[in-house]
C-alpha cells in the first residue's frame, strides 16, 4: 500500500466473515475509507467499512433485587459505539431492578443518550 | 467425690489427634478441647494419605520399636474401631512384589521381621499364587510377601468418624484456631495461645503433624526436627479398570516402602506416592511435578500387567509426611515440662499406628498424673455413617425419597450425592465445599466439581446464611468469589489498577 | 416407586432435547416425557448470555437465554410431560426392546417404560487434570462455565486478575465477561499454534479489550497453596512440548477453557459403543447408537459449536424415534462405515445406510484453505475456502450420491485443492 498522503491515515483490522480471516490493511482519510488491501473477496470491503467506527451489541448482567435470581442477563437494543462501553458498564453497574423482570422488559432507558436501550434477555419470576 | 477435671487440649485434628481425643473422652477425668487450625478436621497429612493399614512387617524393631509395636497394635485396633465407627474399610490384604532373587531375600528377611512383630498370616507365595490372590500383579513378579491382614481405609472418613465419635461423648472441638504459643507458669502449662484467644488447658498433647517441632519448640523442647516429605499420587476415575484388588507393593528399601498399586475404599485405583525431601521450611508445599508423576507412574507400571489408559487420570494430588529427626514416633512426655506430650514424627505407618498411639498416649498421661482414671458409664464407643444414596438399591433409595424428598434431588451428578446428604453433611460440621466434598464425595468424579460446585455453594450459603460469594472451598482465604458482580465498579474501590485499560 | 410408560422418553433439555421434544410432538408421537436435571430448561445457554445463537435454526442472532425461550414457549404449546430437576441413574434396556430409565427428583423415585429414547445430555468441561496443568491445588481455578454460572446466574465475581486458558470461544467470550465487568485480564494462553475460537469473538473478545493472546503457549504451573497467586506460563515447541524457562503471570482466578468431552457415561453402562475420535456414541444415519431405539442428539453426540447443529441433530432424532415408534423398525442394514481420511479429525454419523440423506458433521485436524470435502468412494465434492479445527464443516450427502457406494466403506478426505 501507498504511504499515506497528508491527512490520511492506515489501520489494520481482521475481517471476521469468514473463517479466512484475512488481514485488512485500510487506508483512511478522517472516517472515510479511501482503500482497502488484503482481503480476499468484495465483503472484506463492507465489513472495512463497517469497521472505522465500531458498534457492539453490548452484553452484560443487572442486578435484581427480590427475585429468583441475583441477576438478569441484559443487551442493547441496538450495537453502541465500542469506545463507549467502559461509560456505559458503569452506568449499568450502578442500576438494580426490582422482580419480577421479563425478557424484552426495558432496564435502562436511552442508554448515554444514544437512543438505544438496555433491555432483559430473560425472566426472572419475583420470590 | 467428684475430682476436678484435669483439661487437655490437643493440638492438631488428624488422625492422631482424633484417636486421642477419642480415647481419652472415655474417662470421666478429662475435659479434652481438640485445637485445629484448618477448617475442618484431617486436612493435613491425614487427608492426602494412601489410607493402608499396614500388616507391621515393616519395621524394625532395633532401629524403630515405636514404629514396629504401635503398627502391628494399630492394624489391630482398626477391625475394632472402623467396626464401631462405621469407617468405610476393606481388610484385602497386601502383595509386596519381588521381581529377582535379591529381592526375593530381602522379603524373606521381612518374613522373619514381621513374624517376630507379631504379624499374623505373613507368607511368601510364588508367581502362580499372586496371579490367584491379584490377577492385574505383574507377571514378572517371581515371589510376593502376602500379608492377608492389611486393609485399605478412607483416611478422611477415619478422622470425620473419630472426631464425630469424641464430640458426642464430651470433646470441644476449636476450628480454625490456629496455635501461637503456649502459656508456661513455673514449669507448669496454663494453656494456648492462639488466633482466637486464650484456651486454658493443663496438658497439651502435641500432634500437629508437619508442625509438630514448632509446637514443641513453644515450650523450649527442640529435640528434634520435623522435615516434610512430599508424596504425589494419581487417582482414577471409578470406571477405569483394571483395577486391584489387593494392596500392590514394590519390595521395600530401607527408606520407603516405594510406589503402591491399590484402589480405594470408594472404588479408586490409585497410584503413588513418590517420595521427595524438602527443605524444612517448605511446609505448604504439596504442588505436583511432571518428574514426581512420571516417577509414580512408570514405578506403578510395574506392579501390574497394565494401567488404565492416562485419559481416565481425574486427579493428581500430593500430600506431606512428617519425617522425625532418627525416623522413630515421638511418643512421650518430658521432665523439663510437667504437662506436655509429644505425638510426633507420624511418618508412615502413623495411620495405621494411630490408634495404639492413642492409648500409648494415654497410658503416659495417666502415669504421669500418677492416678486411676475413671470410665464414663455413659461413653458411647458407636457412631453412625453419613447415608450414601448412591451405594443403595432402586428400592432403597425410593424408601428414602419417601421419608425426605431433598434425597430424590441429586447435586453431584457423577457421584450421585442428594441435596439432603450435603444438609446432613452440614449438620455434622461441614462449613466449607470441601467440608462436603470430604464427607459426601461430592466433586470427586470426572467433573472434579465444575459441574456441582455452585449447586452446593448455593445449598451451603442457604444453611449457613452467608452470601454466596463468601462461600469458601477450604476456609478463609478460599472464597468462592470476590463480592458481587458489579464489586469492581463500587466506589472506594481499592483496585483501581484492574480497572486499567 | 412411580412407574410410567411412554411412546419416548428424551433425556436432556437443552437445545437437542427440547428441538426433538417439539419435532416429536409435531410428528403425532403421543406420549412423550422430557426429563432434565435442572429445574430450568434449556440447558447451558441460559448462562450463554451473549449473541450469535439461532442465525440457522431462527435467522436471528439471539442470546442465550433468548434462544432458550424461544424453544420453550413452543414446547409449552405441546403436551410433551417434563420432569424437571430429574436425574436419570440408569437406563436398562429389556429384551422386549423397552428401555427403562431409572431415575429420581425431588419427592420422587421414578420408572419410566419407553419404544425409544432420545439421549441429549450434552457434554461437561475438561479439568485442570485432563489438560495436564500441575503445580498446587489452591482455590480460585474454575472452568469456563462454571465461571459464567457464578457471574451471569448467580452473579458472583470469581476474581479480579484473570488468565484464560484455552482460546476456544468459551474462553474468548470469558475474557470479554470479566474485562467488561471491571476485571484485568491478563491473558489467554493457547497450546496449539492458531486460535480455537471464531475469528469474530479472536476481534471481538480480545482485540477489542486488549487482551493478549499467546499462541503455543502453555500454563506448565498453578501457583498459591490456598488461594491462586501466579501461574507459569511456557513456550511449547511444535510436538506441543514446553521449551524455555517461561514466565509467570499474577492473578488470583485462572479460567479454564480447554475442551468439554459428551457426557455418556448412561449410555456406555448400558452398553452403547463410543467413538474415540468423538468421544461421543457411534451413531448410524438414523443417529441411533449401537443399543436399537436410543437415538442420541446435541453435544452428547459430538461437541457441536452452533447451537443450531444441536437442534438440528435433535429433531433429526425425533424423526428416527417417529419412524420407530410407527413403523415397529428402521431399516439399518447395510450400514457402512465411515471411514475419517486425510485431515479428517471426527464425523458424525459414523454409520451410513445409503438409503436416506444424510447430514455429516465433522471436524479437521488441521488449518487449510482451498480445500474440498471429498467423500472418495461416490466422488462427491464440497468445497470450502477454508477449514480449521474450532469450526465444524457440516454437508448434506443426498441418498442419490450414497447409492452409488459399491464398497462397505465411505472414506472421507480433507483435499487440497490447486489455487
Amino acid at each position: 500500500m501507498m504511504p499515506p498522503a497528508e491527512g490520511q491515515n492506515t489501520r489494520e483490522i481482521t475481517c471476521i466473515i469468514c473463517p479466512l480471516g484475512c488481514t485488512l490493511r485500510v487506508l483512511l482519510k478522517g472516517e472515510g475509507v479511501i482503500k482497502v488491501e488484503g482481503n480476499r473477496c468484495q465483503r472484506g470491503i463492507i465489513y472495512a467499512q463497517g469497521e472505522v467506527k465500531p458498534r457492539r451489541t453490548l452484553i452484560t448482567v443487572v442486578k435484581v433485587y427480590g427475585g429468583e435470581l441475583p441477576v438478569v442477563s441484559v443487551k442493547t437494543s441496538k450495537p453502541i459505539p465500542k469506545d463507549l462501553i467502559p461509560e456505559a458498564m458503569k452506568v449499568i453497574s450502578r442500576v438494580s431492578v426490582k422482580a419480577p423482570v421479563k425478557a424484552g422488559d426495558v432496564i435502562v432507558e436511552n442508554l448515554l443518550g444514544l437512543g438505544t436501550d438496555v433491555i432483559a434477555t430473560r425472566d426472572v419470576k419475583a420470590v | 467425690m467428684r475430682r476436678e477435671p484435669i483439661r487437655v487440649a490437643i493440638i492438631g485434628a488428624g488422625i492422631i489427634g482424633a484417636s486421642i481425643s477419642r480415647v481419652l473422652s472415655m474417662f470421666e477425668d478429662f475435659e479434652v478441647i481438640l485445637v485445629e487450625k484448618e477448617a475442618d478436621v484431617g486436612w493435613g497429612v491425614s487427608k492426602a494419605n494412601t489410607g493402608i493399614i499396614h500388616a507391621g512387617y515393616d519395621d524394625e524393631p532395633e532401629l524403630y520399636p515405636l514404629r514396629a509395636k504401635l503398627c502391628v497394635r494399630g492394624n489391630e485396633i482398626w477391625r475394632k474401631w472402623a467396626d464401631e465407627l462405621d469407617i468405610p474399610v476393606r481388610w484385602c490384604g497386601s502383595l509386596a512384589l519381588a521381581f529377582n532373587e535379591d529381592e526375593v531375600n530381602i522379603l524373606k528377611t521381612l518374613l522373619s521381621r514381621g513374624l517376630r512383630n507379631g504379624v499374623s498370616g505373613l507368607k511368601i507365595v510364588e508367581a502362580e499364587d499372586i496371579k490367584a490372590l491379584e490377577p492385574n500383579a505383574s507377571r514378572d513378579a517371581v515371589a510376593a510377601l502376602w500379608a492377608p491382614t492389611a486393609g485399605q481405609i478412607s483416611p478422611w472418613d477415619a478422622v470425620i468418624a473419630l472426631v464425630e465419635n469424641s464430640v458426642a461423648n464430651g470433646v470441644k472441638l476449636y476450628l480454625s484456631t490456629e496455635v501461637k504459643g503456649i502459656r508456661i507458669k513455673d514449669g507448669k502449662i496454663l494453656g494456648l495461645e492462639t488466633n482466637r484467644g486464650f484456651l486454658r488447658a493443663d496438658w497439651v498433647i502435641n500432634a500437629s503433624g508437619i508442625y509438630a517441632d514448632k509446637i514443641a519448640e513453644m515450650v523450649g523442647i527442640r529435640g528434634y526436627r520435623i522435615r516434610p516429605r512430599k508424596g504425589e499420587y494419581i487417582i482414577f476415575d471409578k470406571e477405569a479398570e483394571p483395577k486391584v484388588t489387593r494392596v500392590l507393593f514394590p519390595t521395600p528399601t530401607p527408606i520407603s516402602k516405594g510406589v503402591v498399586v491399590t484402589t480405594t475404599v470408594d472404588g479408586n485405583l490409585m497410584i503413588g506416592p513418590s517420595a521427595e525431601d524438602l527443605n524444612e521450611d517448605l511446609r505448604e508445599e504439596r504442588s505436583n511435578t511432571k518428574s514426581g508423576l512420571d516417577y509414580v507412574w512408570a514405578s506403578a507400571s510395574k506392579l501390574v500387567d497394565r494401567l488404565p489408559s492416562k485419559s481416565m487420570i481425574i486427579r493428581f494430588f500430593a500430600g506431606l509426611r512428617p519425617e522425625p529427626t532418627g525416623g522413630d514416633f515421638i511418643v512421650r512426655g518430658y521432665d523439663e515440662v510437667y504437662g506436655f506430650i509429644d505425638a510426633a514424627g507420624m511418618r508412615s505407618p502413623g495411620l495405621t499406628a494411630a490408634p495404639a498411639v492413642a492409648h500409648m498416649v494415654s497410658e503416659i498421661l495417666r502415669s504421669l498424673i500418677d492416678r486411676e482414671l475413671k470410665r464414663k458409664d455413659s461413653w458411647n464407643p458407636y457412631r453412625k455413617r453419613m447415608i450414601r444414596f448412591s451405594e443403595l438399591t432402586h428400592s432403597e433409595r425410593s424408601a428414602l425419597i419417601s421419608k425426605d424428598p431433598r434425597y430424590g434431588r441429586i447435586v453431584c451428578v457423577d457421584e450421585m450425592v442428594t441435596e439432603m446428604e450435603v444438609i446432613e453433611a452440614i449438620k455434622r460440621g461441614a462449613t466449607t465445599i470441601d467440608g462436603i466434598k470430604f464427607r459426601t464425595r461430592a466433586c470427586m468424579g470426572k467433573c472434579q466439581g465444575s459441574s456441582c460446585m455452585h449447586k452446593i455453594a448455593l445449598i451451603l450459603s442457604r444453611e449457613l446464611g452467608i452470601p454466596l460469594w463468601r462461600v469458601s472451598v477450604k476456609g478463609p482465604g478460599t472464597e468462592i468469589g470476590i463480592g458481587d458482580i458489579k464489586v469492581l465498579f463500587e466506589e472506594g474501590d481499592q483496585c483501581g489498577r484492574c480497572r486499567e485499560t | 416407586m412411580r412407574e410410567m410408560q411412554r411412546d419416548l422418553t428424551i433425556i436432556g433439555g437443552g437445545p437437542a432435547g427440547l428441538a426433538a421434544a417439539i419435532k416429536a410432538w409435531k410428528l403425532g408421537i403421543e406420549s412423550i416425557t422430557l426429563i432434565d436435571e435442572s429445574e430450568r430448561l434449556g440447558g447451558v445457554l441460559p448462562q450463554c448470555i451473549h449473541t450469535g445463537f439461532g442465525l440457522h435454526y431462527f435467522g436471528e442472532d439471539l442470546t442465550g437465554p433468548e434462544f432458550a425461550a424461544r424453544l420453550i414457549g413452543r414446547l409449552k404449546e405441546t403436551d410433551v410431560e417434563v420432569l424437571g430437576g430429574a436425574y436419570a441413574a440408569e437406563i436398562n434396556v429389556k429384551p422386549d426392546s423397552f428401555k427403562e430409565v431409572y431415575g429420581y427428583r425431588y419427592g420422587e423415585a421414578f420408572k419410566i417404560k419407553s419404544k425409544a429414547i432420545i439421549y441429549a445430555a450434552g457434554c461437561r468441561e475438561r479439568t485442570r487434570f485432563e489438560a495436564g496443568i500441575l503445580g498446587e491445588r489452591p482455590s480460585g481455578v474454575y472452568t469456563a462455565g462454571e465461571a459464567q454460572t457464578l457471574m451471569d446466574i448467580y452473579g458472583i465475581l470469581p476474581g479480579k486478575e484473570i488468565v484464560i486458558v484455552g482460546s476456544g470461544d468459551v474462553g474468548l467470550i470469558m475474557a470479554r465477561r470479566f474485562a467488561l465487568e471491571g476485571a484485568k485480564v491478563k491473558g489467554v494462553i493457547e497450546i496449539m499454534p492458531y486460535p480455537g475460537g471464531l475469528i469474530r469473538n479472536i476481534v471481538q473478545c480480545l482485540e477489542d479489550f486488549g487482551i493478549p493472546l499467546y499462541l503455543s503457549h502453555a500454563v506448565a504451573e498453578v501457583k498459591g497453596s490456598r488461594r491462586v497467586e501466579s501461574v507459569k506460563v511456557m513456550k511449547v515447541d511444535g510436538n506441543l512440548k514446553p521449551i524455555g524457562p517461561g514466565f509467570e503471570i499474577k492473578c488470583d482466578a485462572v479460567i479454564l477453557a480447554v475442551g468439554l468431552r459428551p457426557r455418556i457415561e448412561l449410555l456406555a453402562r448400558a452398553g452403547a459403543l463410543i467413538d474415540d475420535a468423538t468421544g461421543g456414541p457411534i451413531v448410524n444415519d438414523w443417529l441411533e447408537t449401537s443399543i436399537p431405539g436410543v437415538f442420541a442428539a446435541g453435544n452428547v453426540l459430538v461437541v457441536n459449536d452452533l447451537v443450531d447443529y444441536a437442534a438440528e441433530q435433535g429433531e433429526r432424532a425425533a424423526e428416527s424415534a417417529f419412524k420407530l415408534i410407527s413403523e415397529g423398525d428402521l431399516t439399518r442394514s447395510g450400514a457402512k462405515p465411515l471411514i475419517r481420511g486425510r485431515n479428517v479429525r471426527l464425523i458424525v454419523p459414523q454409520l451410513v445406510s445409503c438409503l436416506q440423506d444424510v447430514v455429516f458433521y465433522g471436524r479437521v485436524s488441521a488449518p487449510e484453505e482451498n480445500v474440498a470435502i471429498r467423500f472418495e468412494e461416490i466422488g462427491k465434492i464440497f468445497r470450502l475456502p477454508a477449514v480449521r479445527p474450532p469450526e465444524m464443516f457440516r454437508v448434506k450427502v443426498p441418498a442419490s450420491d450414497l447409492l452409488r457406494l459399491r464398497c462397505e466403506k465411505l472414506t472421507v478426505n480433507v483435499m487440497r485443492l490447486e489455487a
